[in-house]
């Protein structure tokens, strides 16, 4: 870990100040995506930026929608009353994440934030198309068996998000509050936050250089309410998803009215699914139809060798989680 | 119980013993008193280290730039193998390997020359004030290794196999072959052959290992290391040093769990102690969590094919074992899974033959029944197969084939309890309500099955000193340079020392983990218990003999001029065997003696239990033929029955019941005996569902070095556990009758899972872990 200075950011703008001065510095919030990084030599900022102050607190129901502060944390969120019952997807994929010490700390802007468990990434010793721009991509042909099958590219296979919350809100037309330097703000739905390899791995996300995460905002709606996160993984309790799944449905009369999918672990991005949503939508609540939709979904998947169960069991995942919620 | 009287010579009053008194050390433990080896931060100038190790798997260092690390505040030294001192010896030579005894396990040691042989090798020592400095300037000294093409595993294109030795088919480490294996297999009428896996397994210990090297004087060291085992690295520090033994301490006080890994000697307190000695200053170096995975060895990834062939009734005719892993370059070492094959069944033909690779990994080590765990995988699964194939019930196919005799020595056994353990096991769980079809029970999503399989641990080759001394204010200390492993070793000696002394356990202070203390053997290999009970046992006989004489000889005592043959300790007083009212307390006789104390010296060994008549005194030269306990085969047994779900869309797997009965001599705590099942059990589970190191087949480095993607156990993996013991007399393992029950229970304990799982879903898995991915991919595949 390398050496650095340490300030408190009471407002934003203070906040953000400090991180045009010195572009180098990082925010650190609950510090248990960042600090892990630090200590590994992955990311060495001169200067951290406490932003555990900033006012962007508060978990209430507004006319847009669920408005979650930034700054609110894991557990606070996933355990509120409000969102366990008008948000349930949201609660299930906060209180499934990581373990009660660190949702305890960890903040849902560092959430959003949180950066690949990618084996070799999280190692400086690896070569690391995203750590190392053009260094290369050992994953290709190494050890990818919980690395990503939709949405990659030659460059790179990583989930860059591998967490849970994030699924649920490209599943429920989250939108992001962003501020910059300026004092800003813009809106930014979270299916367009996070951006796909390419060619720049290294590059994850819309978010300008000192840009702050202010809010969450999800709108309410029928499949909200009626939602749920399925996440399926390698011990009980404490680990990453291989494959989840986030979906809400309005269904009435046996008829889908409304659907909304998306899948984790799989994607290179929290990976939203409007074909299968298109194949759930005027359709019986039939398992046949789940798996028409769990079929659409994985469409266009580019197993490799030790991925490639994650075809099958994204759309295990989905069909089962899309029979939970409609009680099928 | 008529055996209780031979057992201790003077009449036993098991008072403590067997009673499950919590851990005496607890206390100390959760308030934080209790001092672990990277804790003795009051020594005069204490400096830090930090290992800087290699990127790459194989290489050679090329260059070393240190000059940003140099100007780094703090920093004292920086060395490598141009700069570090020498050790005088090395276990690369056979005269070294003499010197520095049973303890090393890895020959080669790093920083002698500029090649790299696995990633993670230490390649330079960074020596700083603080902790904080030492790893910043790690961070900006540049070790630039030339890489070349490394061998990842067994499994490599590039790999070569060898049969260790360098003798063909020479049979597997520990296993001696019988019968015309091959012949009586090809001509059996019903045959088993499969190949199972095993991945690469990290112990883990909470603790990471951590030394502290202190030279007191030029040629006087102590060093504060997390061993299992203070005399043998007492022994094997002198050995890499040059001095005589009594120069070296090795203190361990508290061990925070070592599974295995704490057992050898590795490298890296070799290189503290140079490091001490190169900066003039006691130097600290505590491991990394992601050095654990390349610093103290791990469980080989390893590939095995069994063939069972049976008579139609399931009896066993042949059992042929070949076994393929990973070693270092230097090292053949493979933990020997067939020797529990040999012996767990009656069977008249048996082979096993094993093959390295050389790849660029460490030397590999024990971890908790090396050998035993995998290997019980692979029998243990077969033998299901072979029941589901004849059609019975696999507890009667094991009953079928008990061994009366230990089949691969033709011994009769010290004692066996195993068809208690399977009777008491299936009753405890409810076995006989078992569906003998596969497939068949379904919960909701989930498909439900039971499995069982056996327990085995061989009772090892083990002895060591004890020194205990009574005053006579009724207080006692107790001396062995044991160590505790957090296992209980501190509660289960203060209990036998209360009872070998008639005191209460709180007047008995027990000392362990020094090696000025008494020379003992390590914990480790399940040996703990035993030996160091029995040593404090013949150390109690002889501070008895010593009052003994002293009372007969006492003409104001009761006893004077009776035969010492003639008088007997109970709770504390001598008194005449015939006449139990005449006699006097210890402490009467003491103060008219004028002695505060007395001290006994005694040596438990294996083998030397209370019929094989060795159970007082130190083992005499014509004991020597008596060792394996007057001509007997020594194991403990068990039975692990289990129950899982299977989530046959999601391939999730819930171990959802669990009993394990195991017979394992005498139980000296119940409590901290439980534990140890609940543990074995445990890292058993981990090993079948989820644990696996995974080395880049390209790179030959970790890609899961951590504790996040490094999976053991939570919680919620595990259900409550039944466990329960036989009560079990054993008058030859040792004078204590322990056979020691630290390992029992992870072996067999995959394939209890395993075979549940086949009775869920009629589908065999045998690459372990048994992870999701590989119950959908067997799912896919018809019944
Ligand atoms: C062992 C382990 C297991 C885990 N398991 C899971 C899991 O199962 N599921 C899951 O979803 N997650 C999991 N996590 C990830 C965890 O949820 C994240 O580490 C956490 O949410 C990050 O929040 P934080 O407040 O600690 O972020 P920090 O570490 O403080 O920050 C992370 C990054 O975000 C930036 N940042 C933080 N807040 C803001 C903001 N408001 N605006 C702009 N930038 C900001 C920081 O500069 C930093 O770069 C796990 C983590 C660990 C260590
Ligand atoms: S998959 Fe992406 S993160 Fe992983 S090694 Fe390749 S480039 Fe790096």
């Amino acid at each position: 870990m390398n050496n650095f200075s340490y300030t408190q950011a009471t407002a934003a703008k203070e906040a953000t100040g400090r991180l045009k001065d010195q572009p180098q510095a990082a925010y650190i919030a609950g510090g248990t995506t960042l600090l892990d990084m630090m200590k590994a030599n992955l990311t060495e900022p001169p200067q951290l930026v406490d932003i555990n102050l900033l006012p962007f607190k508060g978990i209430e129901q507004t006319k847009d929608g669920l408005r979650i502060g930034a700054m609110e944390r894991m557990n606070a969120v996933g355990e509120n009353p409000l969102v366990k019952s008008q948000y349930p997807a949201v609660s299930e994929s906060l209180l499934l994440a990581a373990s009660p010490q660190l949702r305890n700390m960890a903040s849902i802007g560092g959430n959003i934030l949180q950066r690949t468990r990618c084996g070799y990434f999280r190692d400086e010793a690896f070569p690391c198309n995203k750590r190392v721009p053009g260094s290369g991509c050992p994953a290709l042909t190494g050890d990818n068996h919980n690395l990503a099958v939709l949405g990659v590219s030659d460059t790179c296979i990583a989930n860059a998000y591998p967490g849970d919350l994030s699924v649920v809100l490209a599943a429920l037309d989250a939108v992001l509050t962003l501020e910059n330097a300026k004092g800003k703000q813009r809106q930014v739905p979270v299916t367009e936050f996070y951006l796909l390899p390419g060619k720049t791995p290294e590059k994850e996300n819309v978010l300008e250089p000192g840009e702050l995460i202010v809010a969450v905002t999800i709108p309410a709606a029928a499949h909200a309410q009626r939602s749920t996160y399925l996440k399926v993984r390698e011990r009980s309790s404490y680990a990453y998803a291989l494959a989840s799944a986030a979906v809400g449905l309005d269904v009435q009369g046996g008829t889908i009215r409304s659907a909304r999918v998306a899948l984790g672990g799989v994607g290179a991005q929290p990976w939203r699914s409007r074909e299968a949503e298109k194949a759930l939508v005027g359709q019986p609540a039939t398992e046949a139809t789940f798996k028409a939709a769990a079929a659409a979904a994985l469409q266009g998947a580019q197993p490799r060798k030790e991925n490639a169960y994650k075809v099958e069991l994204a759309q295990n995942t989905l069909v089962r989680a899309l029979q939970q919620v409609a009680g099928v | 119980m008529d055996t209780e009287t031979a057992f201790f010579e003077t009449p036993p009053q098991l008072v403590a013993v067997g009673q499950p008194l919590s851990r005496v050390d607890g206390r100390a433990k959760v308030t934080g008193a209790a001092k672990y080896s990277a804790e003795y931060n009051h020594l005069p100038g204490l400096v830090h280290a930090v290992v800087k190790t290699s990127d790459v798997a194989k290489g050679r260092v090329t260059s070393i730039d240190a000059s940003a690390a140099q100007r780094e505040p703090g920093v004292l030294a920086i060395l490598t193998h141009q700069n570090l001192p020498k050790p005088a010896k090395t276990a690369e030579t056979k005269e070294g390997q003499e010197a520095i005894g049973m303890a090393v396990q890895m020959t080669f040691m790093p920083l002698q020359s500029d090649q790299v042989f696995y990633a993670g090798q230490p390649v330079a020592i960074v020596v700083a004030d603080t902790l904080e400095h030492a790893q910043h300037a790690a961070a900006k000294l540049r070790v630039t290794v030339t890489p070349e093409a490394p061998v990842a595993s067994y499994q490599d294109p590039k790999a070569k196999l060898f049969n260790p030795g360098g003798k063909p088919d020479a049979d597997a480490e520990g296993t001696k072959r019988r019968g015309k294996a091959a012949a009586a297999f090809a001509a059996a009428p019903a045959q088993v052959t499969a190949t199972y896996t095993h991945a690469t397994n990290h112990h883990n210990p909470m603790e990471p290992s951590a030394t502290i090297a202190h030279w007191e004087a030029a040629d006087r060291l102590t060093v504060y290391d997390a061993t299992q085992g203070v005399s043998w690295q007492q022994r094997a520090l002198s050995g890499y040093l040059g001095l005589p033994q009594d120069q070296v301490r090795v203190i361990t006080k508290y061990l925070g769990g070592g599974f295995g890994c704490k057992g050898p000697i590795w490298p890296h307190s070799v290189l503290t102690v140079l490091t001490a000695k190169a900066v003039g200053r006691p130097v600290k170096l505590v491991l990394t969590r992601p050095q654990m995975f390349t610093s103290v060895g791990h469980r080989e990834d390893q590939e095995q094919t069994l063939r069972l062939g049976a008579t139609k009734e399931g009896k066993l005719l042949a059992l042929l074992h070949e076994k393929t892993s990973t070693t270092s370059q230097w090292d053949d070492y493979a933990e020997s899974n067939s020797k529990m094959m040999g012996m767990l069944y009656q069977c008249p033909a048996f082979e096993a033959t094993t093959k390295l690779a050389r790849a660029n990994v460490m030397t590999p080590t024990w971890m908790r029944a090396p050998g035993e765990a995998p290997g019980s995988f692979a029998l243990e699964s077969s033998m299901d197969d072979l029941a589901y194939q004849l059609g019975i019930d696999p507890v009667q196919i094991r009953l079928r084939n008990y061994a009366d005799k230990d089949p691969s020595t033709g011994k009769p056994w010290s004692s066996k309890s195993l068809k208690e353990c399977y009777e008491r096991g299936a009753e405890l769980f409810g076995w006989s309500k078992r569906n003998p079809k596969n497939g068949l029970t379904r919960d909701g999503k989930y498909l439900v099955g039971w499995g069982m399989a056996t327990a085995t641990y061989p009772v090892n080759n083990s002895q060591g000193n004890a020194r205990v001394r009574l005053y006579a204010d009724g207080h006692a200390v107790v001396q062995v340079a044991a160590t505790d492993l957090g296992t209980g070793t501190y509660t289960v000696i203060t209990q036998v020392a209360a009872d070998c002394l008639g005191l209460a356990p709180d007047k008995v202070r027990f000392e362990l983990g020094d090696s000025v203390l008494p020379t003992t053997n390590i914990s480790g290999g399940s040996m703990g218990a035993g030996t160091f009970a029995s040593s404090v046992y013949t150390a109690a006989q002889d501070l008895w003999q010593k009052l003994t004489k002293m009372a007969v000889m006492d003409a104001k005592s009761p006893l004077f001029r009776a035969k010492p043959a003639d008088v007997a300790v109970v709770k504390g007083r001598l008194q005449l065997k015939a006449n139990p009212s005449k006699g006097e307390e210890f402490a009467a006789l003491m103060k008219r003696g004028n002695m505060t104390d007395v001290e006994g010296f005694g040596q438990g060994k294996y083998g030397a239990g209370y019929e094989t008549g060795l159970a007082t005194g130190p083992a005499k030269s014509d004991d020597a033929g008596k060792e394996d306990g007057g001509g007997h085969a020594m194991h403990a047994f068990g039975a692990h029955f289990c129950e899982v779900r299977v989530d046959p869309e999601l391939g999730t797997i819930r171990v959802t019941k669990w009993v394990s009965v195991v017979a394992g001599g005498r139980i000296l705590n119940p409590k901290t005996a439980r534990s140890q099942v609940i543990g074995g059990a445990t890292m058993g589970i981990g090993a079948a569902l989820m644990e696996q190191t995974v080395r880049d087949p390209n790179l030959a480095r970790y890609t899961n070095a951590n504790l996040a993607d490094y999976h053991v156990p939570v919680n919620a993996d595990i259900p409550d556990l039944t466990v329960e013991f036989i009560d079990e007399h054993d008058p030859y393992v040792n004078a204590l009758g322990v056979k020691g029950i630290g390992e029992i229970a992870i072996v067999g304990t995959a394939a209890a899972v395993g075979n549940a799982i086949f009775h869920a879903t009629g589908r065999r898995l045998r690459d372990l872990p048994m992870t999701p991915n590989k119950v959908l991919a067997a799912m896919s595949q018809p019944v």
